[in-house]
Order: structure tokens, then C-alpha cells, then sequence
């Protein structure tokens, strides 16, 4: 225990405290302006975290365990450690860009709205630096209850039945995964506190993976954790809530769904479920990447025929979750670099891809591609940020995507050509629904719907600017991104014998 | 000790309270000095382990820190009642003396039943909370409903009793010992003998009654809706859990050993109770009648602790109750003052009342069992003691997946609150006192800081 603050702390507590700060305030803008500056000087720490990343010196800025429900070996636990860290970088990054990019959006309510977008960043950093079981279900739950009340309160006509749809889900899977947790801390070996206390199990990390589980008893707590990490993501036939929860919810809110919270679910599968179930990881891999590659072309062919953007984007980004979890069960180096690497671009694209389409949809009122055209005429730079995005989306060479999508069908390749075949087959899909939309919105005749629209603002420029920067920057130069993550990937392949 | 002399004494002054003061305000006052002196007497005794009563029980009444804890839940939700709902228990009728003063002697049964040692005090003390409950349930005389439940309850809880009577019979006559000390039953070897086995089933069928598990729970839903609301509060939540507790204590005291020959039962009637309970809640549309299956379901999951029969299922036991109690007692004071009990009725609350739909999504998050609230450590405690039994680990899974089907119904009066609209104000205006709001953040705090840090609770069994 440090005497000073660690990084994983004021991750969670600043959103925090701005949070519940913001819901008292009044009028439309001191909301507004407290989140867009607290989720600044939330990117601002995060970014310093990313300078003291070498945990062999800085180990006391990193990690902290506090006493907590010591009775039952429980402990508040929190670190940073590789994909942690990247993924609350990204967590810290989009926020800003969620909030200035939407800033024209007029809420009805603002100090709820924001109060409850700081409370979910919360849960989100709480996820991605919570280093005990227990603890780590907490804001696994409670990442979903602001989200809950920020889909149902500010979305579309249906709302109210698809938000819940899609909470009933996730908490049923978390329901099924608190057994898995609870059944493994029986297994656990005793915990000895500093202090000298003595817990006879531990909800600890550590003590996870030190936990006594025959291969039996790995093979049924897998698909307890993994049925609640699948249907975060969501993994084909779990996907069902997602289209519908993406198309009716407010915009701003779809994109910490799609850009963060499904990292949620494939973050838990690196850090908890591979590790501490290695055996039954390896020996259902086959089962498992094969639901994603069902996943990967059912969705890619639905996308094709959507007409609603919303639902469009949401289908492509159940095929690409569906190739980073693949590519993490392959469960060799490239795989699973690519796929961290991806977790991290696929971030910044969806959200890229987002704040257009609120654009369109905040001016026009039209969600259906058949009913737009011709935004190019009205809005050119709105169509040279968007194509850059959905370039890189379909993963072209140069772009942030590439790398990662590259370096994920290698992987799978090396494990079964079959495999990357038939993954690769979405791909080409995906360039044609993605070139499709870009060609019947934005190309073609404008309408009458399309006329009005102006081109964007220089917030909404700055947002698209950042994300067409690190998509460039990422694509051109991946190293820095493997560096940060090479140490977890040797980590986690490393269970394989 | 001290819990059972005091609550009988203070009934009596209850109900002579109504003879020296004709003011409707005085029994109210005097029942909360009452609740809470009873509570400070119990956690004296809690503390020191010394009754200020030295009475000789001839080990008839055992106490213990498990049971004083216990005691103490009961108590301050009961406290924690009257202070919410003292001034609606005036508005159901002219005797508000002789109500306190039957709320006293149900506490007296209370403590009875959480710390009796032989089977005749189990069997009065479940005998003094049934019958002043009869009396409550029909306390609203000129409503029909109310004396149809009355009368029910009355009939199906004699009947039971009787059962219960005859089950001890049973026990009593199987026992070579000839004794009803209940840690001095003759179980046998292998086998129970045939008489302890019919004595013991007719127990299982009469608490079960008591606790409205399944499928002994046909009265619950009549009687919670016909009783006056404000006793429904009462009745869904102290006298369950103290009926849970005596069930609870009964057989882990007296059958714990032949466990295995007995939890198939068990079994049986937590999936019945659960599945009855969720899905017959989810399809209705007053509240009251929802929190009334919502009880059963709830139950369901407290049967686990009697399934698991370890530590964390007792001190799961302890909070689940103190986590169920309090929100209900909270949902319920709110539920008074509705105009319409039906869930629509609830549409729009959070705009005309914001912290009163906060509050009430606190309990309706606990009684879910969303973290970070009691409910949660609750079912979490409940969860470990199952898991750790290691027998029919599939129960856990289907009782996980129940609590899933409990958002339903809790969550309807959640979204009725915030993401509906209604015309009309869902409250009457000057019906919500800051007094009360105030009384309702302090439940609400109970709820979150039990869910943060169980351990207040929990380390007082082991004091």
C-alpha cells in the first residue's frame, strides 16, 4: 500500500465524484461542461499512467490493495497491468471525444444524462483495472445499471422493452458467472493478509489462478463465465439484445455500448477466463471460435441486407468482435497480439463511424440508408472523415486495422486454414455493406430530406480529426501499441503446454 | 431474555394505554419508545451476554449471539416500521392501542420462536405471532376483503398448527427419551425411525405454511391483500423472517445430523416456491399483490440457507433478512401513499417525487440484488452457503436464474417510475412529509452500506 494515489484509484474515483457532482447541477451547459472537463483530466491521467507502465519500477503507482470484506478474503484489489491499461486508455480517450462530438445534442434532463455517462466510465475503468474476482463483478454489474437507465430514459420509441431485453440478459449471464466465481473461491488455497489475518479462500487474482480445479470442473465453470463474457460482446446465439438495444439507443450512449463495453467481455476472457481455466480455454477453443465464425458470416450477411444504418454498424460490429474472439482462442502469439491491438483500433473506429452517423441523424431525422443521398454535395468534409473511417473499418493497409486484422488471420491461419477462410470471407463482406452505404448515402442525388444538411462544426472536425489521427498513426506505426501489449500476450499464451 | 419479558410487558402497556389517553397520537409515540428500548435492551444483552433478567428457562430457551443478532434485525426493522408507518397503523381504525399492543405480543412470539430450545415454546411461540395476526389481517372490520382473508388465514394457519402439533406428537412419542428438548431427539442409526419421520414431515409441512414456501403458499397472496397495508408490511417481512428463523433453527438444531435424509425435500419446495413465486409475480398488475408473490419468491431464495445448513448460510440468513425486511418495509410506506396501488400507478412518481423514486429503486435494486446493495450480499451469502454444500449444485443455477425473472416485476414499478408519464400525480400532494423522506434516504442508506460492508452485521453472530 502506497501512502500517495495510484493511477487505477483516480481512474475510478474521478468519474466517479464528477459524476455524482453532475447531477446536481442546473441548465444545460454547466452539466455538460463539467463531464467534457472531467473526462479531459481523466484522459490526462491516463495518458501519464501510460509513462509509468514499467511495473518493476513503478509497482507502487500501479497496484493497490486495500482491506475490504476481509471475513471472506475479499479485498479491494485494483491494477494496471498491459491490456488494462491500453483499455482504459481508450476508455479515457473516447469519452472526451463522445462528449465533445455530441455537445450539440440537447438533452431533456442534462445533469442525469451526464451524471450517468460519468457513473458508467466509472464502471468501465473499475472492470479493466480490478484485480479480484468479487470485486471485479461489482462494476461488471454495475458498469450495465447507468447504461440501463441512460438507454431506457433518452432512447427511441421502443426503448423502454429493448433496453430491458438487453439487461435481463447481461444480468442473467453475470448472474451465471457470480456461481462460476463463488464455485472457484472455494477452490481457492487460504489467503495470509499483511496484517497477519487469515481468510481460508481468496476472491484475489492470484489466488484464482493458483486455484486447485481438475479438468472436469474447468470444462463446466468455462461455459458459466463464458456465457456471461459472450453475451457482453456478444458471441452468435447471444447476440440477439444488441441490434435493437444499438438502434434505440441515444448515439452518444451506442458508442460506449459498442466502443467500450463489449471490450468488457473480451478483456474478461484475457485477463479471468483463459487464464484461470486453461485446460478447458484450450480444449474448447474449436467450439468457440467456430460459434464466431458462424457469428462472423450470419452477421456480416445480415448487414447486407439492412437498411437502417444503426443496425447496419451494429451487425459489423458483432462480425468484428466475433474475429477478435476467434483470434484470442487461437491462442498463439500473432492471434492474440492482432487481437489486442484490435481491441483498441476497432475502439476508435466504431466510435468514428458513430459520431457520423449521429450527424446525419441528428440533421435529417432519417436512420434508413434508402431514405438518404447525396450528402457528399452538402457535407464534403463530413465524407472524407467518414470514408477514412469505414476504409480503416474493413481493415485497408495503412489503416489502424490492418495491422490488427492482419496479424489475427495470420494466427488463425497457422491454427486451421479453414479457419481464416472462412473468417476472411467476412471481410469481403464487410467492404460490401460498408461501401454500399457509403455509396447510397453520401453519392447519388440529394433529397429533400438530405438538402438541409450542413457540414460540421470544428468540434465535431476536432473529434473526427483525433480519431483519423490515431487511425493513421496506428496504422502506419503498430509498434508502439505491440510493445504495450507484447508482455500480456507471452502472458497468456504462455498457459499453453 | 431480556427481548421476551420486555415485549410482553410493553404490550400490556400498549393496550392500557387506549383506557388513560383518548389522543390517537400517544400509542404511536409510546410504541416507538417501546421498539426501541426493546431494541436497546437486546443489543444490551447482545453485548454483555447477560440478561438483566436472571430466570431460570430450565434450558428451554437458549440464546446466543447468532439469535440475539438476529433479534436485533427484527427489532430495528420493526423500529424502522413504526417510524415509517406508525402514522397510517392510526388511520386503519379506532383501537390504536390494542394494534401496537398486538404488534408488541407478535414481537414477544418473535422472540420465542428465534430462541426457543424445545418443541412446546416453538410451538407458542408460532401460536402468539399467528394469532394477533388474525386479528390485524381483519382489522379493517367494515371491509369485506380484509375479514374474507381474516377468516382464511385463520382456518388455513389452524390448520397448520394443528399439523404442527400433531408432528410434534409424533416426535415426542418416537422418542425413547420422552422429552421435547429439540437437541435430544432420537434420530437413529441409518434410519430414522418411522415416527420421527412422520413427525418431521408434518414440521417441514406446517413451518413451510408459516414461511408461505410452496406449495403451502395458497393463503399468501389473499391475506396480504386483504390485510390493511400497513400490516401486510408487517406481516411480509418480520413475521417471515422470524418464521424463517425458527424454521431454520428448528431443523438444523434438531434434524441437522441426518441432514441428507431430509434436503431432497427441501429441494423440492425452494424450486417450487421460486418457480411460483417469480413467474405468478411477473403477471400481476397491483403492487401489493406483486409484493405479495414477490415475498414467496424471496423465500424461495432464504431456503437455501435451510438447504445449505453452514455458516454462510447463517449469516447469509441474518442479512438476507435484514436486506429483505428494510426494503420492503421502505417499498411498502411508499406504496400507502400511492393513489392507485396498480403499477401504472407508480408512472411519473420520479418527476413529482425524485427522492422518493430514488429510494424506492434503492430497495427494488436490493430485493433484484444488484451489487452493492444488502440484497446482493444477501443472495451472494445465500449463493456461497449452497455452493459450499456441494450437494445439487444445479439448484444454484436455477435459483440464479430465477433472481434473473425477479427484474421483471421489480423493475416494471422502476421503469413506471422514471420513463413513464402520467397526467395525474401519483401522490396526493402534502401526503409525503420531509420527515419522511428523511426516514427514507436513512432505509435507503441501511440498504447501500449493508451492501458495502456486510461485516457490521455479520460480526456481531460472532461477538
Amino acid at each position: 500500500m502506497g501512502s500517495y494515489i495510484t493511477f487505477p484509484e483516480l481512474l475510478i474515483w474521478l468519474p466517479l465524484v464528477a459524476g455524482l457532482i453532475a447531477f446536481f447541477l442546473k441548465g444545460q451547459g454547466s452539466a455538460k461542461n463539467l463531464a467534457i472537463l472531467a473526462s479531459l483530466l481523466i484522459l490526462a491521467v491516463s495518458v501519464a499512467s501510460l509513462f509509468y507502465a514499467d511495473d518493476s519500477k513503478y509497482a507502487t503507482y500501479n497496484r493497490v490493495n486495500y482491506y475490504w470484506l476481509k471475513h471472506i478474503g475479499n479485498s479491494f484489489y485494483v491494477g494496471l497491468d498491459g491490456t488494462g491499461r491500453l483499455l482504459s486508455f481508450l476508455t479515457a480517450l473516447s469519452f472526451p471525444i463522445i462528449f465533445i462530438s455530441t455537445q450539440k445534442n440537447n438533452y431533456k434532463n442534462p445533469a442525469a444524462f451526464y451524471g450517468l455517462m460519468l457513473l458508467t466510465q466509472a464502471g468501465l475503468m473499475g472492470v479493466f483495472v480490478a484485480m479480484d474476482a468479487l470485486l471485479f463483478y461489482f462494476f461488471w454489474e454495475l458498469a450495465l445499471i447507468p447504461v440501463y437507465f441512460l438507454c431506457s430514459k433518452w432512447g427511441g420509441e421502443k426503448r423502454i422493452q429493448t433496453t430491458f431485453k438487453f439487461f435481463v440478459y447481461t444480468f442473467a449471464g453475470s448472474l451465471l458467472m457470480l456461481i462460476g466465481i463463488i464455485y472457484v473461491y472455494q477452490h481457492t488455497p487460504q489467503r495470509v493478509f499483511e496484517d497477519g489475518s487469515i481468510s481460508q479462500h481468496s476472491f484475489a487474482l492470484q489466488s484464482f489462478l493458483a486455484a486447485s480445479l481438475n479438468p472436469e470442473q474447468q470444462k463446466w465453470l468455462f461455459w458459466l463465465f463464458f456465457t456471461a463474457f459472450a453475451i457482453k460482446m456478444p458471441i452468435f446465439p447471444f447476440h440477439t439484445w444488441q441490434p435493437d438495444t444499438y438502434d434505440q439507443s441515444p448515439t452518444s450512449v451506442t458508442m460506449v455500448l459498442s466502443g467500450l463495453m463489449v471490450k468488457m467481455g473480451l478483456f474478461a476472457v484475457i485477463r479471468w477466463l483463459i487464464p484461470v481455466f486453461p485446460v478447458a480455454a484450450q480444449s474448447f477453443s474449436g467450439i468457440v471460435i467456430i460459434l464466431c465464425i458462424i457469428g462472423i458470416l450470419y452477421a456480416s450477411f445480415i448487414a447486407i441486407k439492412q437498411d437502417n444504418i444503426k443496425k447496419l454498424i451494429a451487425y459489423s460490429s458483432i462480425a468484428h468482435i466475433g474475429l477478435m474472439c476467434a483470434a484470442l482462442f487461437a491462442l498463439n502469439e500473432l492471434s492474440v497480439q492482432g487481437a489486442m491491438i484490435q481491441m483498441f483500433n476497432h475502439g476508435i473506429n466504431i466510435i468514428g463511424m458513430w459520431i457520423v452517423v449521429d450527424m446525419i441523424e441528428r440533421q435529417t431525422g432519417a436512420k434508413n440508408i434508402s431514405q438518404l443521398g447525396g450528402v457528399a454535395h452538402k457535407a464534403p468534409a463530413l465524407t472524407i472523415f467518414l470514408v477514412i473511417i469505414a476504409l480503416a473499418n474493413i481493415g485497408l493497409p495503412l489503416t489502424n486495422a490492418f495491422v490488427g486484422e492482419f496479424l489475427m488471420f495470420s494466427g488463425l491461419f497457422q491454427l486451421n486454414i479453414w479457419y481464416a477462410v472462412a473468417a476472411g470471407f467476412g471481410i469481403i463482406l464487410a467492404a460490401v455493406y460498408t461501401l454500399r452505404m457509403i455509396q447510397k448515402v453520401f453519392y447519388g442525388n440529394s433529397n429533400s430530406l438530405t438538402e438541409g444538411i450542413t457540414d460540421i462544426s470544428f468540434a465535431e472536425k476536432a473529434s473526427l480529426l483525433v480519431i483519423v489521427a490515431f487511425i493513421f498513426l496506428f496504422g502506419i506505426m503498430p509498434q508502439p501499441l505491440i510493445d504495450f501489449t507484447k508482455e500480456a500476450v507471452s502472458h497468456l499464451i504462455a498457459i499453453k503446454k | 431474555m431480556n427481548a421476551i419479558i420486555f415485549s410482553a410487558i410493553w404490550g400490556i402497556v400498549m393496550m392500557f394505554s387506549g383506557v388513560f389517553t383518548k389522543s390517537k397520537t400517544t400509542p404511536r409515540y409510546l410504541a416507538i419508545a417501546g421498539i426501541s428500548l426493546l431494541f436497546i435492551l437486546n443489543a444490551l444483552e447482545l453485548y454483555s451476554g447477560k440478561a438483566l433478567f436472571a430466570v431460570d428457562t430450565m434450558d428451554m430457551i437458549r440464546t446466543n449471539s447468532l439469535n440475539l443478532s438476529f433479534l436485533a434485525v427484527a427489532f430495528g426493522s420493526t423500529l424502522l416500521f413504526f417510524l415509517l408507518s406508525g402514522r397510517d397503523v392510526e388511520k386503519v381504525g379506532e383501537h390504536v392501542g390494542e394494534y401496537f399492543a398486538l404488534l408488541f405480543f407478535i414481537l414477544c412470539g418473535v422472540s420465542l420462536a428465534a430462541t426457543f430450545n424445545t418443541l412446546l415454546l416453538l410451538f407458542i411461540g408460532i401460536e402468539i405471532i399467528s394469532i394477533p395476526l388474525y386479528i390485524l389481517t381483519g382489522s379493517d372490520k367494515r371491509n369485506l376483503k380484509s375479514n374474507e382473508a381474516s377468516l382464511k388465514y385463520f382456518l388455513m394457519g389452524s390448520f397448520s398448527t394443528g399439523i404442527m402439533l400433531m408432528g410434534i406428537a409424533f416426535i415426542y412419542g418416537g422418542n425413547p427419551n420422552a422429552s421435547f428438548y429439540i437437541n435430544n431427539i432420537e434420530l437413529g442409526v441409518g434410519k430414522m425411525p418411522a415416527m420421527v419421520a412422520v413427525g418431521l414431515t408434518f414440521l417441514m409441512i406446517s413451518m413451510s405454511f408459516k414461511v408461505s414456501a410452496a406449495p403451502f403458499h395458497f393463503w399468501t397472496p389473499d391475506v396480504y391483500d386483504g390485510a390493511p397495508t400497513v400490516f401486510t408490511s408487517f406481516m411480509s417481512t418480520i413475521v417471515k423472517i422470524a418464521s424463517f428463523f425458527a424454521f431454520v433453527r428448528l431443523f438444523e438444531n434438531a434434524f441437522g445430523q441426518i441432514q441428507d435424509q431430509w434436503q431432497t425435500l427441501i429441494v423440492v419446495i425452494t424450486i417450487a416456491t421460486l418457480l411460483i413465486g417469480n413467474i405468478t409475480a411477473i403477471f400481476q398488475q397491483s403492487v401489493k399483490r406483486m409484493l405479495a408473490y414477490s415475498s414467496i419468491a424471496q423465500a424461495g431464495f432464504m431456503m437455501l440457507s435451510l438447504f445449505a445448513l453452514n455458516n454462510w448460510g447463517r449469516e447469509g440468513l441474518v442479512l438476507y433478512s435484514a436486506a429483505y425486511s428494510v426494503a420492503t418495509i421502505g417499498l411498502f410506506a411508499i406504496l400507502i401513499r400511492m393513489k392507485d396501488y396498480t403499477i401504472e400507478g407508480f408512472n411519473g412518481l420520479a418527476k413529482q417525487e425524485p427522492v422518493v423514486a430514488l429510494t424506492a429503486t434503492i430497495f427494488l435494486f436490493s430485493l433484484t440484488g444488484i451489487p452493492l446493495t444488502a440484497g446482493f450480499q444477501g443472495k451472494f451469502f445465500m449463493l456461497m452457503a449452497a455452493v459450499e454444500n456441494g450437494h445439487n449444485f444445479w439448484l444454484v443455477i436455477v435459483a440464479v436464474l430465477f433472481a434473473a425473472i425477479s427484474a421483471f416485476y421489480y423493475f416494471r414499478i422502476i421503469q413506471a417510475m422514471y420513463f413513464k408519464k402520467s397526467e395525474e400525480q401519483a401522490i396526493e400532494a402534502g401526503e409525503i412529509t420531509t420527515g419522511f423522506k428523511v426516514l427514507l434516504v436513512i432505509a435507503a442508506v441501511i440498504i447501500i452500506a449493508l451492501g458495502v460492508y456486510p461485516e457490521f452485521l455479520i460480526g456481531w453472530l460472532y461477538h
